[in-house]
């Protein structure tokens, strides 16, 4: 007899031929197929090697539970490994191979593995290598990666983008098959806002795969006519090539869309949803039996979704096996096709007669089947042991049907055991979810049963949204019966049977665990792999459960079952990522003068999210230290300007905010008066230091604090907290102004000079009238407002100039063209770092979140005479010990000796061992000033030892140096300089 | 996770900074004799709960107001969400 390779399909479209390389030959198949479809269409049964046994494997189910047939589909620039022939859409030119296989997939050298499987069976990894300890990464896990495994990555970057994106509904419908689509219709009538996501390239799920008539249609007209009707309605939004992957807690699901021809390639959707259905459906399990993994062993209901949607018309000589009635459907749609069914295997006594043309066996059931790498047949035995061999290509197994409630578990959910369909049902949902399943996720397998599920509980969402349903008519269907009797594993015979296909999990790896006593179902899975990889052992989880539950003479439910946890379906870290990758993985911040440093020779540096000018090269600076240097000696000389605006500017206002800025800040700032600046400290309620800044004291009810910059957005949500949690009675109001307010250090000795060509002539910037610690609000240039405060982070006479940041590219090239006499230059944050440590300012260095307000000699400024944040627990004993760290200098005796940061000190007679450890440098610098390597560190005991000499080892750069401790304030110890 | 703000409604939860037990807003005063222990419980000794916890949000990403969040750590469900400045103020001012 000769048949077409196709039957007609109204999914198929047979006009349209597609080719595509499997293993390097070149086969066609039509549009509608996926490359599983359009392999068994070319009679192609090996696809795959197994993960650990290296067994030959073939298609086994037709959708994204597959276990088998995983390939790789090369791109021109990457792979894309552990790809599912059975949801992979065929495109024209599609390149697939098998993974997992060497040299060929019919000839794999490392199917050696299966002739030892006695010896490497389940627990084998943790028992076999466990000596000498070493060798385990040395030699054991580089030789089980090389032979186990999945597909590999080719590790060239993918050159399509990912995306993010938000969606928002009231009711997300994620599926759409027949309940999915009823539920649509009827929701998306009432004119709320609906998302009904499908994983398929096509919507109507299972439909597709039947031939019977919905209100005497096809299953695919119908589909097409409600779908027509759905999308009138604008409510409702239908996405296919969709995978909800996991759901989160208050109706939030993560979803992947894959795109076709787009530049993007998948988009990760956040679905935010008031209420949710689960129309998922349900999935076919196996039934365990000698040899059942060989190629041409399907699960019944693929065999007839590829018999009916994709028209694949090559089976032959096909057996079924059963335990349930829907396996009569297949018999029946193949015997309608003119395929050879030899017959069907049930293992029950009295079947129900669907078709005297079918042959049954009933009481029966599979013991072996044989083949080497394809199926040529099996033995079965009925009720009283007979032994009959059956030739055979195909086999369809169903050992019944699992609700698909892989969602329903995800935030925690346990499912439930139901003793009608044998099976698991989505436990009682939790408070913070609300997702219900309905059809055959919810156990009803009748179609009848779902429509009618689906109707009621659409209408009771409705109702407690408070919408009224529109008229709307159900389909009409003849009705159907699903009768089933429990049977797990066929007990006959000591070879292998396969429960989990992926990770080679036989019915002997489960015994052999429950055994060694891993018993309880979650050893059971981690022993022995069962239900992980990338199917998460949908089509084996409950057969697993069911046979340990015969071993331990317990019931199902007793036994218990592990949960399913996000995602669905594997998907790509990228998918996550979307778009932020490299420059876009978190924004850039730029100064207000960027443009400007960019134009006259700054390189930048990253600080936080800021890019910072680290230095200006000039024309015959080839090395940085010559402009670094260069930078700080015309600032300690003649004068220089910084851009500081990136330094966190907090305004504080109202009645109470003197008090308050006193209790955030551990010295006293109670008598700070109008005009004056006060340097702070401020300490974490555990006494360790926050950050420290200086605060403005503008009028008798406004301050302007400054922060590090790194610590901007910290310390301001500590000021917020400190307001609103702890004195939210207190009058006072804080803003951000950071980004507002542009700050220009302008330092050196000549740096008055410079201001008073600015200031505007009514403002008096005298030593006398504006002196040390000053600050004012002034107009600068004929008018422009600006904030003047004296303070220096170099320790010359200096200012700090704030004005409205759109001001400050003006004012740099203004200050450039004013300061030409004292020769001005501008700095970078290299300079800047350099002068701090020549002064012995801490900085983000040594606030480092251990260091204490003592560890910085700071220890007095902590007053005790009023309730501050960290003021309590600072005076802890702990924190208060005589030989504590304290900042101290270092010089190291050769100037031109480094004094590396992270080095430790040590007595120069003491062996470098963490035990005589005296502490550690952390900031150090080339100082031109001193003309030599200086440093800051923390030494124990540090205040009485300046003078001494001690050695400062870098065990990880092998260097040891000999210096000087000394005062960390290395230039101008008096202060003098700032006063002038 | 959604977190229903009381003036800005729901959010999304990841607009927002996770700080911890709410037992932070009861300080404890600074002059008293047992100031020492009474900060050391304050700050170091929480209660693990599994069950109905109150707990700390702050809205980095919106309008920077810290909430007090009643929240069952075991179900996630959100019961109450209230800003802190009135939840403090509810608490009586016996504390500071």
């Amino acid at each position: 007899m000769t048949r077409p390779t196709r039957t007609k399909s109204s999914l198929i479209n047979t006009n349209k031929k597609l080719s595509f390389v499997f293993n390097g030959k070149k086969y066609e198949g039509f549009q509608g197929d996926t490359l599983a479809s359009a392999l068994l269409a070319n009679d192609v049964k090996l696809i795959a090697r197994s993960f650990k046994y290296h067994r030959p494997r073939g298609i086994f189910t037709s959708g994204s539970h597959e276990p088998n047939a995983l390939v790789e589909i090369v791109h021109d620039d990457y792979n894309e490994p552990n790809s599912k022939a059975t949801t992979v859409e065929l495109y024209e030119g599609l390149v697939a191979k098998s993974q997992n296989c060497w040299p060929s997939l019919k000839f794999d050298l490392m199917s050696i593995n299966d002739k030892f499987s006695k010896f490497i069976g389940a627990g084998f990894y943790y028992k076999t290598f466990m000596w000498p300890s070493f060798f385990w990464e040395k030699v054991y896990e580089p030789v089980i990666r090389k032979a186990a495994g999945l597909g590999k990555l080719s590790k060239n970057k993918n050159n399509k983008n990912s995306e993010k994106g938000f969606l928002y509904c009231d009711l997300l419908i994620i599926g759409s098959g027949p309940s999915g689509l009823i539920s649509a219709y009827i929701a998306g009538l009432s004119g709320i806002k609906v998302i009904i996501v499908e994983e398929d390239y096509v919507f109507g799920g299972s439909l597709n795969n039947e031939i019977f008539k919905i209100s005497n249609m096809s299953p695919q007209a119908w589909i097409q006519s409600i779908l027509k009707e759905i999308r009138k309605l604008s409510n409702v939004r239908c996405i296919e090539n969709t995978s909800v992957i996991g759901m989160f807690d208050h109706g939030v699901f993560g979803a992947i869309q894959k795109l076709k021809e787009s530049k993007i390639e998948q988009i990760f959707w956040k679905i935010v949803s008031k209420k949710a259905l689960l129309c998922s459906g349900s999935l076919e399990r196996l039934i365990p039996f000698q040899n059942n993994d060989l190629p041409g062993i399907m699960l019944s209901g693929s065999i007839r979704s590829y018999l009916n949607r994709w028209g694949v018309n090559n089976f032959d000589k096909v057996l079924l096996f059963t335990n349930n009635d829907d396996t009569y459907v297949t018999a029946l749609d193949l015997i309608s096709n003119g395929i050879n069914l030899i017959g069907v295997v049930d293992t029950r006594d009295n079947p129900r007669i669907f078709d005297p043309k079918i042959k049954v066996f009933k009481s029966s059931q599979i013991v072996s089947a044989k083949g080497k790498l394809y199926l040529k047949g099996v033995d079965i035995v009925n009720k009283v042991g007979e032994l009959t061999h059956l030739k055979c290509d195909y086999l369809g197994i169903s050992g019944g049907w699992n609700p698909n409630i892989h969602l329903s578990c995800h935030t925690g959910v346990r499912p439930e055991w139901n003793e009608k369909i044998y099976a698991f049902v989505a436990g009682k949902t939790n408070v913070s979810t609300h997702l219900k399943a309905v059809g055959s996720a919810n156990g009803r397998f009748s179609l009848n049963d779902c429509i009618l599920d689906a109707e009621k509980q659409v209408l009771e969402i409705l109702s407690d949204l408070e919408m009224k349903p529109k008229k709307y008519s159900l389909p009409k269907i003849k009705e159907q019966s699903f009768e089933i009797d429990p049977f797990w594993f066929v007990k006959i015979g000591s070879q292998r049977k396969w429960v989990d296909l992926q990770n080679d999990v036989t019915v002997k790896d489960i015994e052999m665990a429950y055994a060694e006593n891993f018993r309880s179902v979650e050893h059971l899975k981690r022993y022995t792999t069962l239900g992980m990889g990338t199917d998460q052992g949908k089509t084996s989880n409950v057969t697993g459960l069911a046979i340990l539950a015969s071993l331990s003479n317990k019931s199902i439910p007793d036994v218990g079952t592990t949960v399913f946890r996000p995602p669905y379906i594997p998907l790509s870290i990228e998918a996550l990522v979307g778009s932020s990758i490299g420059k876009n993985f978190k924004p850039t911040r730029l100064t207000p003068t960027h443009n400007w440093a960019r134009d006259n020779g700054a390189s930048f540096t990253e600080t936080g999210l800021w890019l910072r000018a680290e230095w200006y090269s000039q024309k015959n600076e080839y090395h940085w230290r010559m402009s670094v240097d260069r930078e700080v000696n015309s600032v300690r000389n003649s004068v220089g300007f910084c851009d500081v605006s990136t330094l966190g500017k907090i305004d504080i206002q109202g009645k109470d905010a003197l008090e308050f800025v006193n209790k955030v800040y551990c010295n006293g700032f109670a008598k700070l008066p109008v005009g004056k600046v006060r340097y702070g400290l401020m300490l974490r309620e555990d006494g360790i230091v926050m950050d420290d800044g200086t605060t403005a004291r503008m009028c008798e009810n406004h301050f302007i604090m400054t922060t590090t910059t790194v610590n901007a957005e910290s310390v301001y949500r500590h000021l917020e907290f400190c307001h609103q949690c702890l004195w939210p009675e207190m009058d006072v109001h804080l803003i951000s102004t950071t980004d507002a307010w542009a700050q220009i250090a302008i330092a050196g000795p000549k740096s008055r000079k410079i201001i008073s060509k600015i200031v505007d002539k009514q403002f008096d910037v005298s030593n006398k009238n504006f002196p040390f610690m000053a600050c004012k609000e002034i107009t600068i240039c004929g008018g422009v407002l600006a904030r003047l405060f004296r303070i220096s982070f170099s320790g010359e006479l200096a200012y700090e100039l704030s004005i409205p940041t759109q001001y400050a590219s003006s004012l740099v090239s203004y200050l450039m063209e004013i300061g030409k006499d004292e020769n001005i230059i501008p700095y970078g944050t290299e300079a800047l770092g350099v002068m701090r440590i020549e002064k012995g300012h801490a900085a983000g260095a040594e606030l480092n979140g251990t260091i204490s307000a003592q560890n910085l000699n700071m220890g007095k400024m902590v007053s005790n005479k009023k309730d501050s944040i960290g003021m309590v627990l600072s005076k802890r004993e702990g924190l208060n010990t005589l030989d504590g760290l304290r900042l101290v200098g270092l010089k190291p005796i050769k100037a031109n000796h480094q004094l590396v940061s992270g080095s430790h000190l040590f007595n120069s007679s003491d062996t470098i061992t963490p035990i005589n450890d005296l502490g550690y440098i952390t900031s150090s610098c080339y100082s031109p000033t001193l003309k030599s390597s200086i440093a800051l560190g923390f030494l124990k005991n540090g205040n009485c030892r300046h003078g001494d000499y001690l050695k400062v080892s870098n065990p990880i750069l092998k260097t040891e140096v000999i210096a000087e401790v000394c005062n960390p304030i290395f230039v101008d110890p008096n202060g003098d300089r700032l006063r002038e | 996770m959604i977190i229903d703000h009381p003036l800005l409604g729901p959010r999304d939860a990841s607009e927002f900074i996770y700080l911890g037990d709410a037992s932070l807003l009861k300080r404890p005063k600074w002059d008293e004799e047992k100031s020492e222990d009474n900060f050391y419980k304050y700050l170091y000794l929480r209660e693990n709960v599994a069950g109905m916890h109150k707990e700390l949000w702050f809205h980095q990403q919106g309008d920077r107001s810290w909430l007090v969040i009643s929240r069952n750590t075991v179900t996630h469900e959100i019961f109450k969400v209230e800003l802190a400045t009135e939840f403090k103020k509810n608490m009586g001012k016996s504390n500071d």
